[in-house]
């Protein structure tokens, strides 16, 4: 990227040479085949990695070996039993067996050739038969024949790496260290993303790095905001830097579909996948788990959806994303992702199976990880018409211990939600009336943090209430729930909301209803990450009703409006929030910046809108001690800001003024400049009117004339009374 | 205020002018007939029969005698104002679409679309003092921008002809000769089609609505952009107050598109912007569907509005608007 010439040098060398740019008819240049000027395109080396293997044409043979050594009269009855084990995993070309005969012996020598339609279907052949038993002294051995090559290219001695010498890295974290500790942002619309600062104070946003075709198809913070992945045909990228966005990494993975970051960011996890040569077999999906700063691939899945499907009982088409499951906490050990009746909990030491193998769990139908422990709570489902209740259990990884199970009765559905902290597990319960015609909803809390973890059952007053939308507080005690009435759900679109602690001052160990709402226009909940404040949100049928809501004080800070806003984001301090409208409809689409209690700062139109992220920062490194001190002496931190603030506030309103002055200054220089010419046009034009002198161009006033005027007067004698 | 709903067009409405007095007011629809109205009490007067299409643009002259209305069964017409009667028809190849009186009256600019074979192009005709003795020949005829050409006026003294159209580039041409003058800077251009096209009462400047979602006011004699004003909606009318320093945008989503979205996300409202700050400062609801044509009355103290609904609402200012302050 060092030496490409800007756009002035074009030009002066054009100059130079006499070339009239503007004439020049760029896409009418062709260059000699084969010529690229050194110029080099920037996918080129991606390319590169998928051309080898395609240029060397033979990705899709496989060599088998360790087959039976025999002579020529059964080389026919061979010949059909391995064609038959490999037609079954894919198409075999015209004259793509070949197994070779000892011209001395005329036996087999033991090993085939198999040329397969595509590379995919070798892969495939090779990962499938790879050990398969012929009998018991011929185990297949197979390998992909590109491999043989690279295999030979070992050197037998070990030559110790090259050491490179240290270079110094970016600041990744420089965003972090913004004087005005603003936030950063990324905005994607038409072919356009654009990383911006969102610049409250000065009520717009201040643009960062703006890049056309960043990505394919779209973009995704890691975790902790320190790197911005851009998903590509050929792959996915990681971009980040101090003072603009570079790029850091690439991960080769072609036509990937879906990433997913853990959560410390160190591995970064691509899916893909791939339609079958054969239609009749299912998708190929690939998944590949990346070190994020080396870019190696760490492990990789590959299979049928089925083998990644989520759901126990099977039938649930396609893949639930994410497949893998990060555990909590920034060390990223663990991962596990759910196949039928077991969970298969994997470890990033050795990126395989804790303990080697798999938990059985008959079944089991939705499993979570704790935000913060490495603790996996399972849903197990009834089994055997009622007989074997369902359950949900918490085990602790790697001991693979179960720490508490509850089992339930005449469940239909469980989902869990967990606190941000990991101190409350809610499993919200769907249960079947005796009736079994209609569920009801409960909940069962479990308090992860004390001693045997103590469950507690939650119901709501009214039985046939419906559960719209569940939220934790951030770090904190509460949850909100919205709730409305199943049995006349279309007679009353506007639901309850309700809000409960986990520990009210009066009564620490046990769940107590804060308020409800009654008849809001909301279907979903939007907690800050703070805690303290909700926003209550009516989002697609309720045409983007917003009601700010202070659950400390239990009151209503604002409302507000964002027609048709389709998704709302806080940022990640809790001081402002953003609803956007995307491209789901062609309408309005942009983005609102409010403050926490809804006022409304600014807003930008885009068209074409796709995406809204908010940079997350990673956690504090101030101890929950310091947290506290600061909050005590709020005032005195937060006097340096306020008199920045109204600094800020006062250049704004200065800088208004002078821009209006400016503008009210050259207009009026425009209607002088007018007035002059049209006075010197003023004769000619009387001629073209065949001399009507009626230039006297309409000066109209407008004056307020007060008429006033007497209707009716009347005089009567109204009784006093006592 | 309290708009009067005046209701005689049967089709979406395509054009407003109001005369030089600001007594009556011109309307055109997709219906055949121009109709013209008491511009202060928005009593019908009458309409004007004779027409086979669409009626896409009309111009009055200085003395409210004469009346020419441009229309799609691809003739253009003038009519004597008070008696309605056709006084002479200019025919033409293809559909015509927009008509502007030249200072004196002498000449009038007509526009014609594109149409089978046959190109846009602007054709000047002289207009005669007696009906009698008019005759249907151009005087030029200038061609060359791709596209429809929705709008074209004189510029000052009738040396210059403006036009404005499809391809979003302003023309000034040279009215003697025929001869392209200037084209408006690319860079700060309007981006999609130009629907419409307002010169201020002195012809110095002119405002242009585009599709783009923006308004542009220019400079008609060195084609300067001065003024942008963005707006949320594509832009399908325009308006300058020959009163206060305000301009009002008129438009919304396409047609097409109404009966799929709430009413109140077509944003079907007249807004009004400070001329000179470019800020928006109000704006004037009512119709259900796009607006199409807007037109100040002369005097400045009312406006109307024509909406894809069919319906002409006349607005007579509050004397508060005239106390806006920002």
């Amino acid at each position: 990227m060092a030496d490409i010439m800007t756009y002035n040098d074009i030009e002066a060398t054009a100059a130079r040479i006499g070339i009239d740019l503007s004439q020049l008819d760029l896409d009418s240049i062709r260059l000699p085949a084969g010529e690229d000027f050194g110029i080099i395109s920037d996918d080129e080396d991606i390319y590169n990695v998928d051309n080898s293997e395609l240029d060397a044409g033979f990705s899709n043979i496989i060599v088998v070996d360790n087959l039976p050594v025999v002579p020529l009269e059964k080389f026919e009855k061979l010949e059909n039993v391995i064609r038959k084990i490999y037609s079954q995993i894919g198409v075999i070309k015209d004259d793509g067996f070949w197994m070779p005969l000892d011209p001395e012996t005329n036996k087999t020598l033991g090993y085939c050739f198999l040329e397969f339609n595509t590379p995919q279907e070798a892969e495939l052949a090779k990962e499938r038969t790879h050990g398969y038993k012929l009998d018991r002294s011929h185990i297949f051995v197979v390998n992909m024949f590109n491999d043989f090559d690279r295999f030979m290219c070992v050197p037998d001695q070990w030559a110790p790496p090259e050491s490179k010498p240290y270079t110094p890295g970016e600041n990744l974290q420089q965003w972090l260290t913004d004087e005005k500790a603003r936030d950063q942002l990324v905005i994607r619309y038409g072919a356009d993303t654009e990383v911006l600062w969102n610049d409250a104070r000065h009520l717009k946003p201040e643009p960062f790095y703006k890049r056309t075709f960043w990505t394919e198809s779209f973009v995704q913070w890691s975790p902790l905001g320190t790197y911005l992945a851009t998903v590509h045909r050929q792959g996915a990228a990681v971009w980040g830097g101090a003072s603009t966005f570079n790029r850091l990494m690439r991960y080769a993975h072609s036509q990937v579909r879906l990433i997913d970051f853990s959560p410390g960011e160190k591995y970064l996890v691509t899916y893909s996948s791939h339609e079958p040569s054969n239609p009749r077999d299912a998708n190929r999906v690939v998944i590949n788990i990346f070190d994020v700063r080396t870019g190696k691939v760490m492990r990789d899945f590959k299979g049928s959806p089925d083998d990644f499907a989520t759901g126990g009982a099977g039938g649930v088409a396609g893949v639930s994303w994410p497949v893998f499951k990060w555990a909590g906490g920034k060390d990223d050990k663990y991962f596990a992702r759910m196949g039928k009746n077991v969970i298969s909990v994997y470890e990033t030491e050795t990126f395989s199976l804790v303990d080697k193998k798999s938990m059985k769990v008959e079944n089991v139908m939705d499993f979570s990880w704790s935000p913060t422990d490495p603790i996996l709570a399972l849903f197990v489902p009834e089994l055997g018409g009622g007989n074997q209740p369902a359950r949900v259990s918490l085990v602790q990884i790697p001991a693979k211990e179960e720490l508490r199970q509850k089992n339930l009765f005449s469940v239909s559905d469980c989902k869990m939600y967990w606190q941000s902290n990991g101190e409350y597990l809610a499993v919200k319960v769907d249960r079947y009336t005796k009736t079994k015609k209609s569920t009801y909803t409960g909940f069962e809390l479990f308090r992860i943090k004390e001693r045997d973890i103590p469950i507690e059952v939650l119901e709501l007053e009214n039985k046939n209430d419906k559960i719209i939308a569940f939220a934790w507080e951030p770090k904190g005690h509460r949850f909100a729930v919205i709730h409305c009435d199943n049995t006349n759900a279309n007679n009353n679109p506007r639901p309850d909301i309700s809000f409960y602690s986990m520990r009210s001052a009066h009564n620490t160990g046990r769940v107590s209803k804060l308020t409800t709402l009654k008849g809001k226009q909301a279907n979903a909940l939007y907690w800050s990450p703070t805690g303290h404040f909700i926003i209550l949100a009516g989002l697609k049928g309720f045409n983007g009703q917003l009601e700010f809501y202070n659950v400390d004080e239990l009151e209503t800070m604002a409302t507000a409006e964002h027609f048709m806003a389709t998704d709302i984001e806080w940022d990640p301090t809790g001081r402002y929030v953003a609803t956007a409208v995307t491209s789901v409809h062609e309408m309005e689409n942009g983005f609102n910046i409010w403050t926490f209690n809804g006022k409304l700062l600014y807003r930008i139109l885009k068209d074409h809108f796709f995406q809204f992220l908010w940079r997350p920062r990673p956690p504090s490194f101030l101890t929950p001690e310091k947290e506290e001190e600061i909050a005590k002496n709020l005032k005195k931190y937060s006097k340096k800001y306020e008199a920045e603030d109204q600094d800020v506030s006062i250049f704004l309103s200065e800088q208004d003024r002078e821009k209006r002055r400016m503008l009210k200054e050259e207009w009026e220089k425009w209607v002088a400049q007018w007035k002059q010419k049209h006075e010197e046009e003023k004769e000619v034009r009387k001629n073209l009117r065949d001399g009507e002198a009626s230039d006297e161009e309409e000066e109209y006033e407008a004056k307020a004339i007060e008429v006033e005027e007497v209707i009716n007067q009347v005089e009567e004698v109204v009784a006093f009374e006592e | 205020m309290r708009p009067i709903l005046m209701k005689g067009h049967e089709r979406p409405l395509t054009f407003l002018k109001y005369n030089r007095d600001g007594d009556l007011l011109f309307s055109c629809a997709k219906d055949h007939n121009p109709t013209v109205w008491f511009a202060d009490n928005g009593e019908r007067l009458g309409t004007y029969r004779g027409h086979n299409g669409a009626v896409w643009c009309c111009d009055v002259s200085r003395d409210s005698a004469r009346l020419i209305t441009g229309s799609a069964d691809q003739t253009a017409k003038l009519w004597n104002v008070q008696t309605g009667q056709q006084l002479f028809t200019f025919n033409f190849d293809s559909p015509a679409r927009a008509v502007d009186f030249s200072v004196g009256d002498k000449l009038a600019v007509i526009t014609t679309d594109p149409f089978m074979d046959v190109t846009s192009a602007i054709h000047v005709k002289r207009i005669a003092s007696e009906p009698e003795d008019q005759v249907g020949e151009s005087a030029l005829i200038l061609k060359g921008p791709q596209g429809r050409i929705n709008r074209a006026v004189w510029g000052p003294l009738n040396r210059t002809i403006i036009s404005a159209g499809e391809d979003a580039v302003i023309r000034i041409w040279d009215s003697e000769t025929g001869k392209l003058l200037k084209e408006n800077d690319p860079e700060v251009g309007h981006k999609k089609t130009i629907t419409s096209l307002a010169k201020s009462v002195d012809g110095s400047h002119f405002l242009t609505g585009s599709l783009d979602k923006s308004a542009k006011l220019w400079d008609t004699r060195t084609l300067t952009l001065i003024k942008t004003y963005v707006t949320e909606r594509p832009v399908n009318a325009v308006a300058m107050s020959p009163l206060c320093d305000h301009v009002v945008l008129g438009g919304g989503q396409d047609a097409s598109m109404v009966t799929t979205t709430d009413h109140r996300s077509g944003k079907f409202e007249a807004k009004f912007y400070d001329k000179i700050l470019q800020e928006e400062i109000g704006g004037v609801k009512g119709h259900f569907g796009p607006i199409n044509a807007l037109a100040f009355n002369p005097d400045g103290k009312s406006f109307s509005s024509g909406g894809e609904d069919g319906y002409v609402r006349l607005h007579h200012f509050d004397s508060d608007y005239f106390n806006i302050k920002i």
